[in-house]
């Protein structure tokens, strides 16, 4: 079978290697070619335009869709994130403390949010808090409510995250700091903490372009006009006129801030790998 | 004589089975240069580290400056202060300027001023001949420029004493100098210091006492001339023969060493 086998390799009658790469290759181009234009024949090219590219119901969507719905939409996101860091911030000081219960307790809530859609979160909050609290009112209205539900769902993440970060940074790092006299707080806050941060930095940007994402769930929140962001932007405008295209710019949005984020992102790793060799 | 600078009382410290320190009696006083020597295992390193704490000793007691480290009731960052400690990895913070490595703690634990911090930090890299490299990351340094760093940081917290955790092994041969050059200077000023390390001829020239440690325990402690010219026991010949002379250890010897140390 081998060439390297220690008999002479026998005479294949089969195809060579170089011959079957090819024909792998060629196969894999024919069905590519073939749906390409499978696609093109089958797709009614006048009605997806029609349905998606209607320039001037997406003209008329500027500046709304921006200075409202990108708005809001960057707005939930950042609170949202703002709320997960501290809270996962607390949550992952809590994993590494001395003292069981707050273990156990970090523990647990990382396993239930990490285990819960993000939805569910949402409709909790909107819909079973209310009702279980009556007369309780959760601050900023539905900001505070979204910033709330998407820091429930981040913290869980941004938690074991940091907790990862923090165990990155080397003992000797701690050691350093003790004997200089810093407390155990301090030698956290000063030395190790700005360390784990900088460990952590690509994971958490990935952990903001997923709220952003996520962001989009507070339609099932109940929102004003004032307050609707991309997805319910693009929805209510696209059964309003009957048409797609406000789906497809509200779609561009998003693509807008994810994918420079995305680079960054990588650019971030390539530099970690590079300080690492 | 007054009290000595560092008075460590019977101690012993396990880890789990392991026992590594058995019994420790050790004293120095204000000024003195003790280079402890041994063969790796042989516990010099924690013995070191009990003396800040940063081991906690099984059994025993630790005193510095008067102040006993061991005390549960004893304020251990506040004694910490007074006790600078130079690692093997030099243990810089890599994500702060070389100036900064200085000031931070100053700060952050001394709550002294930043015009003050800057000042005295600038003084202690001009000690070790760094004032150039004020700006630069720890990152973009030599590993002796680094250690020259970290023995800054701790002078700039003014400690009464200097515990030297094997400062020269993770350098390149030809860097050793420079931070022994450092490491003298500091003794001829007057500084009390602990220094365990495998530098010979530091110890000869520059301590004040050898303590020889093998199998956790102390089996010779005089001066240089008595433990390393003229040792008395078999152990400390066997080290000290293998060390000043690496090349002449044959592999029979060694066999029966590794047997007669593990016991």
């Amino acid at each position: 079978m081998t060439d390297t086998g220690l008999d002479a390799p026998p005479r294949r009658k089969g195809l060579t290697r170089r011959r079957k790469r090819g024909l792998s290759r060629g196969a894999q181009y024919t069905v590519f070619v073939a749906a390409v234009i499978a696609l093109a024949v089958t797709a009614d090219w006048g009605r997806l335009g029609n349905q998606f590219a209607q320039t001037d119901i997406a003209r008329r969507m500027f500046p709304d869709v921006i200075t409202l719905a990108l708005k809001n939409t960057v707005l939930f996101t950042v609170s949202g994130f703002v709320v997960g860091l501290a809270l996962g911030m607390v949550i992952a000081l809590m994993r590494l403390s001395s003292v069981g219960p707050y273990r156990w307790l970090a523990g647990i809530y990382i396993e239930i949010f990490r285990g819960l859609p993000a939805l569910l979160i949402f409709i909790f909050i909107g819909v079973a808090v209310p009702l279980a609290f009556p007369g309780t009112e959760i601050v900023g209205g539905t900001y505070g409510k979204v910033a709330l539900a998407l820091g429930l769902v981040a913290a869980a993440y941004m938690a074991e995250t940091i907790r990862a970060g923090i165990q990155a940074v080397p003992r000797g790092q701690m050691e350093a700091a003790r004997s200089l006299g810093f407390s155990p707080a301090r030698a956290m806050a000063s030395v190790i903490v700005p360390q784990a941060f900088r460990i952590i930095l690509p994971p958490l940007t990935n952990e903001l372009v997923l709220l952003f994402k996520d962001s989009s769930l507070v339609l099932f929140l109940g929102v004003t006009l004032e307050e609707r962001e991309l997805s319910k932007y693009g929805r209510d405008l696209a059964s309003q006129t009957a048409n797609s295209t406000p789906i497809l710019v509200a779609g561009l949005c998003y693509l807008l801030i994810t994918i420079p984020l995305g680079f960054v992102v990588r650019r971030m790793e390539a530099k970690a790998q590079e300080a690492v060799r | 004589m007054s009290r000595p600078e560092i008075d460590v009382r019977g101690l012993y410290k396990s880890f789990g089975q392991n026992r590594v320190l058995r019994g420790i009696d050790l004293e120095i006083g204000r000024g003195e240069v003790v280079c402890v020597i041994g063969p790796s295992g042989s516990g010099k390193s924690t013995l070191l580290r009990c003396v800040n704490l940063l081991e906690e000793p099984t059994e025993g007691r630790v005193f510095v400056g008067g102040t006993e480290l061991t005390d549960p009731d004893v304020d251990i960052d506040a004694a910490r202060r007074r006790i600078g400690m130079v690692f093997q990895q030099f243990n810089l913070f890599p994500h702060l300027t070389v100036t900064e490595n200085l000031t931070l703690p100053q700060r952050r634990v001394l709550r002294r001023g930043k015009a003050r911090a800057a000042k005295v930090a600038a003084e202690n890299l001009a000690r070790v001949g760094l004032s150039e490299k004020a700006d630069a990351y720890p990152s973009s340094l030599s590993g002796g420029q680094q250690q020259r760093v970290a023995i800054a940081r701790a002078l700039a917290m003014g400690p009464e004493v200097m515990l030297f955790d094997e400062p020269t092994s993770a350098l390149d041969p030809e860097l050793v100098g420079d931070v022994l050059a450092v490491m003298r200077m500091l003794a001829d000023e007057g500084m009390t210091m602990m220094v365990v390390t495998h530098e010979m001829t530091f110890a000869r020239e520059v301590a004040d006492r050898v303590v020889f440690m093998d199998g956790g325990v102390i089996v010779e402690d005089g001066t240089p001339d008595r433990v390393i010219k003229a040792p008395r026991h078999e152990r400390t010949r066997h080290f000290l023969s293998r060390l000043l002379d690496p090349a002449m250890a044959d592999v029979e010897e060694e066999t029966s060493d590794q047997v007669g140390g593990g016991t």
